[in-house]
C-alpha cells in the first residue's frame, strides 16, 4: 500500500467537534453535584448522627418515621443518585489512572457500572415501595403512628 | 532561580549532542533538585489530592454497604434492626467517626477544588485555602467527635 504524504503547506485537517464532550460534562457534574452533596450530606449526618440520640437512636422506627414524609423520601432519593453517581465517576477516574491493562480496565469499569446501576435501582425501589407499617410485625418495632393507622 | 538564555554557556556542538542540557548545566548552576512546586506537585497541593482520593474511595465503599443495609427496611423491621445494631458497637462507632472525618475532608477540600477551578485567583491561594479547610475540618471534628463518642460509649 502506497503511503500518501500530505503536500507541504496543505491546510491542516480540522477535526469536526461534533458529538458531546462527555468528559467535560463529567467534570462539570463532579463540581455541581459536589456542591449539592455538601448541603445534602451534612444535613443527612446532622439528622441521623448528631441530633437527638445520634447513632444509638437509629432503628426501623426512625427510618419509617422519616420515609413516611415525602420530603425525606425525595431528599434521600436525590442523595442516593447524586452521591452514587459522583462516587462512581470518581472511581472511574481512579480505574483509568491506575488500571492500565486493557482487560482489567474493562472488567473493573463493567463491574463498577453494573454495581452502580443495580444499587440505584434497588435504592429507588426501596424508597418508594417502603411500607412504614408492615402487616404482621411486632408493634414494638414500628413507628408510633402505626398504632393509629391499624 | 531563573535561567536566562544569555547566561547559558555556549556548548560545543559535540558536547551538546552527548550531554543533555541538564547535565551540561549542573556543574555551573545549582539547579533545584526537584521541579518547582505547582498546584498539583508537592506539598499541600499534592497531599490534598492524595487525601481526596483516599477519602473518596473509602466513602464510596461505605456508600455501597450503606445502600444495601438501608435496603433491609424493605425486608423486615427485625432484619434492619439486627444490622443497624452492629453500627452501635464501639468499634463501628470509631469507624463512623473516621467516616465523618473522611466526608468532612472530602467536602471541604472539594469546595477548595471548585474555588481553584472557578475563582479567578483560586490557584494563587490554593495553599492558604488548604489550611483554611483544615481549620474548618478541625472545628467540625471538635463539634462532632465528643457528642458522637458519648452516643457510642455513653451507654443508655
Amino acid at each position: 500500500m502506497a503511503t500518501t504524504i500530505d503536500t507541504p503547506r496543505s491546510a491542516p485537517v480540522v477535526r469536526s467537534r461534533r458529538g458531546k464532550n462527555l468528559e467535560k460534562w463529567g467534570w462539570i457534574f463532579m463540581r455541581a453535584s459536589g456542591l449539592v452533596l455538601v448541603v445534602l450530606l451534612f444535613g443527612h449526618l446532622f439528622v441521623n448522627l448528631y441530633a437527638g440520640e445520634g447513632v444509638s437512636a437509629l432503628d426501623f422506627g426512625f427510618v419509617a418515621g422519616k420515609w413516611a414524609n415525602p420530603f425525606w423520601q425525595w431528599y434521600d432519593l436525590l442523595l442516593l443518585w447524586l452521591s452514587l453517581i459522583h462516587g462512581a465517576n470518581g472511581m472511574r477516574t481512579l480505574i483509568n489512572d491506575y488500571s492500565t491493562g486493557r482487560y482489567m480496565n474493562r472488567i473493573l469499569k463493567l463491574s463498577l457500572g453494573g454495581a452502580t446501576v443495580a444499587l440505584l435501582l434497588l435504592g429507588t425501589l426501596v424508597i418508594f415501595t417502603f411500607d412504614p407499617c408492615p402487616a404482621a410485625s411486632d408493634p414494638e418495632l414500628l413507628p408510633s403512628f402505626c398504632a393509629a393507622v391499624s | 532561580m531563573s535561567l536566562k538564555s544569555t547566561q547559558l554557556p555556549t556548548p560545543t556542538p559535540s558536547k551538546s549532542r552527548t550531554l543533555g542540557p541538564t547535565s551540561l548545566l549542573a556543574g555551573r548552576f545549582s539547579l533545584p533538585k526537584r521541579p518547582a512546586g505547582t498546584v498539583y506537585r508537592g506539598r499541600e497541593g499534592m497531599w490534598s489530592w492524595v487525601l481526596h482520593r483516599i477519602t473518596g474511595v473509602a466513602i464510596f465503599f461505605f456508600l455501597l454497604v450503606h445502600i444495601l443495609d438501608t435496603a433491609l427496611v424493605r425486608v423486615s423491621p427485625e432484619a434492619y434492626n439486627a444490622v443497624v445494631a452492629t453500627y452501635k458497637n464501639p468499634i463501628m462507632g470509631l469507624g463512623e467517626l473516621a467516616l465523618v472525618a473522611a466526608i468532612g475532608f472530602h467536602a471541604l477540600n472539594g469546595l477548595r477544588i471548585i474555588l481553584i477551578d472557578f475563582w479567578s485567583v483560586g490557584a494563587r491561594y490554593h495553599r492558604l485555602m488548604f489550611w483554611i479547610a483544615m481549620v474548618l475540618w478541625g472545628v467540625l471534628m471538635l463539634g462532632f467527635a465528643p457528642r458522637h463518642l458519648m452516643h457510642v460509649f455513653g451507654g443508655a
